[in-house]
């Protein structure tokens, strides 16, 4: 790793981080009551009795957010844990109405996993996953409402978030953010949390570190929710340089939760150790432990779609794709399907590496162009499959084949229409391209002239004029035989 | 008169058309009227009362009607009911009233009985005497007639004193109540009333003011056994909105209830003679060993060897539970709220004006005993201590059926005494507590006077769910001690 390492006055450092990411349950319903999760709704409509902490109110358990974290857990490859418990973390704070956050401390629901991750040089870290709990998410406080009081929105009360550990293994901002990419990438493969970091439906909690390589651990400090990839690379390489400086400047780091500063990009003091709180967690008695069935969780896991891992592996091997296209593909799932469609259309194979091109380059162009994702592409996988075919079997050039897709991108239609709607078809007829020949040598004598005088590098040209005669429709190959032929 | 009627009398006359449930709702509302001494409501629903009473005639009428249908009920303050007012006997839920009713009280209604009004309680369900009501201490009915406590007030017991006071004071034919570490038994014991602590999980504690989550259970104040009985079919059953609440089938209570104690084997737990007890107790406790024997049977000593560690594992456990659960009264969502100029200020005010010194005595240990470095020490060792006790009981339900045991230490005292000393309060629930920490059934029948006059009970434990047994052996108890004084009748 020692292209991680940071240069200091005093020599080399190496950053430390461990990531808590927090990451909402997709799930209809909140984790202990029926309230909707929907985003965006009304302040404050959508908190049942139980959100707002009524008194004689009791929590039951959302099955559904249960088996959301079992299949994450599987997807990470962590143990799960047949027996769990939910405990009360104990705060005071509007925004949290019973005054106690449910959550999960001594026996999580998932214990070790692990996630790979995918390095820029086309090489891979497993970095070890210690845990993942289900807890609730707190209230929203509003503070911009009013110039002396604070609004509460209880909205996101209570929703369910799965809190997923890993150990301190990552080594820089880079890493960091590779690793919530790569989180996202399983979460939403799995189905489990919609990855959405704008609207806080995934966030993390970056515990920093810096110590000289291969020493002790350092004192780290843990940067709350940090809610973008940029932000998260944004805010190791700032705490990290902090934490270098203060140590090289002679002082030591405290341990603290800091705030990030998006706009900044630095971090700053939230609450010290000595703030820190004690939140006298204990077993939440109004819930039984959280005990799972051995075959349901079997079940579960035999019923666990391709994740990224598998597919990268099976992109590579199956079709031969360079280790890095196939890991672009299979980043998001709706690639790798649209991928895969436009490949093998029941079994009628097409040449992967050219269908990865075109949904690489071509289509991902241009979908990043107009601010698309590959949900929204007007050209359907089934379509780029078709101009795919028109191409192997030589109705359009590789020209003509950008022109249709650019119409296919602007029409939604699909390029056999295109084709026949502008008459696009490429000319092999040599008869009917020997004319456009003969009239491209006599306008062009001095060309013709240079490449009898062993100058026959001057053909691309002719053939360029040969395609513009014909609207680019001939067969380039074609032209260039009967030029050579022409030209003896 | 008819108050006088035990609910079983009640439903008769009700069924044969004797009395109209309105009759018999206004009676009680008069009595309630008369007894205004005793402080036994917070609030009293009479208009509520009335129409549920005609809803109960009407269905009389065409010959509908369910177990409880016109039976006039008090209800603990500590049972959310939609529409009026719920204090939980506290300042902190001034002008709180619940868009929502708990499953027991919502069970009630469903039987067809009536709601009188809310009963007056310990604050929070917090106390021995009911002396820390926000509303002011309940009066027992009952009067020492020779002994230090001649001419003064007696407590009823707590925390549900209002609910036992106006069932002993013939203020309406049963109640709610709800017992964490004895509030059904000892006030039931102290006011000459039957009262049960069902299993752990036998009722729905959904839309119940949270004392200490895992040991508050609903349960009933009656003057038979045979009441307490109806009462308790109604209120108990499985409720999906409870995750505590046990999927167990609840059996007709009533049914098998003059099955008499032949073979059945009584314990009599020896760590139960504590020093001091008064020798009546003690005495009582032997009649009752006896009478059990004369009726067939059989009667074993058995051992609860960490009984000595009950009270002091249930005034850790009861207060960490409590000090989390009273942690959404903070004045910014419902209740009293008195504002400050900051957050903390807000929090800080609120709560020291709205919870009295016992609440707040509780908070302070249930915090402390969670905390870190005083966990483990605390709050685990107290959790391995109630394993061990749960264990005691079920090596001695090995060797009997049920146990019995006198309720409370001692027979109502009066109002006052023991307030200045927290400890000396907390012993009257030294033979209650045990029971609640193993989440055990225990029942509470009157069985006989003190020297001065004063009700004492004996109190039956049985096996998880086996409350048929519970029940059966104390209509046994009931028919033995023959028990038919009662308090002087209101002037």
């Amino acid at each position: 790793m020692s292209d991680n390492l940071i240069q200091g006055e005093t020599g080399a450092w190496e950053v430390v981080i461990g990531m808590e990411v927090h990451a909402q349950v997709a799930s209809k319903a909140k984790l202990f009551s029926g309230a909707s999760t929907a985003f965006g709704a009304a302040p404050n409509s959508q908190v049942s009795l139980v959100d707002a902490a009524m008194p004689g109110m009791l929590p039951v358990i959302n099955a559904e957010c249960v088996r959301q974290a079992v299949l994450t857990g599987l997807g990470l490859k962590a143990a799960i844990n047949l027996v769990s418990v939910f405990d009360r973390k104990n705060y005071f704070y509007p925004d949290l109405p019973s005054g106690y956050q449910i959550s999960q401390y001594k026996q999580p629901i998932v214990g070790e996993g692990v996630l790979v991750l995918d390095l820029k040089d086309g090489g891979q870290r497993a970095i070890a996953i210690e845990r993942l709990h289900l807890e609730q998410d707190a209230g929203k406080s509003l503070h911009d409402q009013h110039p002396s009081k604070t609004y509460i929105d209880l909205n996101r009360a209570g929703a369910a978030l799965m809190e997923i550990v890993s150990k301190p293994d990552l080594r820089s901002g880079e890493e960091a953010a590779a690793y919530l990419e790569k989180m996202r990438s399983i979460l939403r493969y799995i189905g489990s949390c919609d990855g959405n970091m704008q609207e806080g439906s995934m966030r993390a909690d970056v515990n920093v570190s810096v110590r000289k390589p291969g020493g002790p651990l350092g004192t780290r400090c843990e940067i709350k929710n940090v809610n973008s990839l940029r932000f998260v690379r944004q805010a190791v390489e700032y705490e990290a340089r902090r934490q270098i400086e203060l140590l090289e400047g002679g002082g030591t780091v405290t341990q603290e939760t800091r705030l990030f500063d998006s706009g900044a990009g630095t971090t700053r003091t939230m609450r010290s150790k000595e703030e820190a709180h004690d939140y006298r967690y204990f077993p939440d008695p109004d819930l039984l432990p959280l005990e799972l069935d051995a075959a349901w969780v079997e079940k579960l896991k035999a019923g666990l779609p391709e994740l990224p891992d598998e597919k990268k592996q099976r992109f590579v091997g199956d079709y031969g794709l360079s280790a890095y296209d196939a890991g672009v593909l299979v980043a998001e799932r709706a690639t790798a399907d649209f991928f895969e469609t436009v490949v093998d259309p029941k079994g009628k194979k097409r040449d992967p590496k050219q269908a990865a091109n075109w949904v690489l380059s071509e289509l991902f162009g241009r979908l990043h162009k107009d601010g698309k994702d590959i949900a929204q592409s007007p050209v359907s996988a089934e379509n780029l499959g078709g101009l795919l075919d028109l191409l192997a079997d030589a109705t359009l050039s590789g020209r003509l084949a950008k022109d249709v897709f650019a119409a296919m991108f602007d029409s939604r239609r699909p390029a056999a229409d295109i084709v026949a709607e502008r008459g696009l078809k490429q000319v092999t007829d040599t008869g009917a391209l020997s004319a456009a020949v003969e009239q491209v040598l006599a306008a062009n004598p001095t060309q013709v002239a240079q490449y009898r005088a062993g100058q026959t590098k001057v053909i691309g040209f002719l053939v360029g004029q040969v395609m513009k005669a014909t609207s680019g429709k001939a067969n380039p190959q074609a032209v260039n035989a009967l030029l050579h032929k022409a030209l003896g | 008169m008819t108050t006088e009627m035990t609910l079983t009398q009640a439903r008769a006359a009700l069924a044969q058309r004797k009395i109209s449930a309105r009759e018999l709702t206004t009676a009680h509302l008069a009595a309630i009227e008369n007894a205004k001494v005793l402080n036994a409501f917070i609030t009293l629903t009479a208009e509520r009362a009335l129409a549920m009473a005609d809803a109960s005639d009407a269905r009389l009428k065409r010959g509908e009607g369910g177990l409880l249908e016109g039976a006039p009920l008090a209800i603990k303050d500590l049972f959310c009911t939609q529409g009026v007012r719920t204090t939980a006997g506290s300042k902190i839920l001034d002008g709180f009233t619940p868009p929502y009713e708990s499953t027991v009280s919502a069970k009630l209604w469903q039987a067809g009985a009536v709601m009188l009004g809310k009963a007056n309680l310990d604050e929070f369900a917090m106390g021995s005497s009911n002396m820390t009501s926000a509303y002011g201490p309940v009066i027992n009915p009952w009067k020492a007639k020779s002994g230090p406590a001649k001419g003064r007030d007696l407590v009823p017991g707590g925390s549900s004193g209002g609910s036992a006071s106006a069932v002993a004071a013939r203020l309406a034919l049963g109640a709610t109540g709800t017992d964490t570490g004895g509030s059904i038994r000892q006030p039931a014991a102290f006011c000459g009333i039957t009262g049960i602590k069902p299993t752990y999980g036998r009722c729905s504690r959904w839309g119940i003011v949270a004392f200490a989550s895992s040991l508050d259970q609903a349960g009933a104040f009656a003057r038979t056994v045979e009441d307490t009985a109806l009462l308790l079919r109604a209120m108990a059953g499985h409720d999906p909105k409870d995750s505590t609440s046990a999927a167990i089938p609840v059996p007709d209570y009533a049914a098998g209830l003059n099955g008499g104690v032949k073979g059945l084997r009584v314990g009599i737990p020896k760590e139960y003679r504590v020093d001091g007890m008064p020798e009546a107790i003690d005495k009582l406790w032997v009649k009752g060993a006896e009478w059990l024997k004369a009726g067939g049977a059989e009667i074993v000593e058995v051992s609860l060897p960490h009984t000595k560690y009950a009270l002091p594992c249930y005034y850790i456990v009861a207060p960490a539970e409590a000090s989390s659960n009273l942690a959404r009264y903070d004045g910014v969502r419902f209740g009293l709220r008195v504002p400050a100029d900051d957050l903390i200020g807000q929090y800080e005010a609120t709560r020291a004006a709205g919870f009295g010194r016992e609440v707040k005595r509780r908070i302070l240990i249930g915090t402390y005993v969670l905390s870190a470095g005083y966990y483990d020490a605390y709050y685990l060792q107290a959790q391995k201590v109630r394993a061990r006790i749960a264990e005691d009981f079920t090596k001695a339900y090995e060797r009997c059926d049920v146990i019995l045991t006198p309720t409370a230490p001692s027979a109502a005292f009066a109002i006052g005494d023991q307030l200045d000393d927290p400890i000396a309060m907390y012993l009257n629930d030294v033979f209650t507590v045990p029971a609640s920490l193993a989440g055990l059934p225990g029942i509470s029948v009157p069985a006989g006077l003190d020297a001065h006059g004063l009700p004492l009970g004996l109190q039956l434990l049985g096996r998880a769910f086996d409350e048929t047994t519970v029940l059966r052996a104390a209509k046994a108890l009931e028919d033995a001690a023959a028990f038919t004084h009662r308090p002087e009748p209101l002037p």
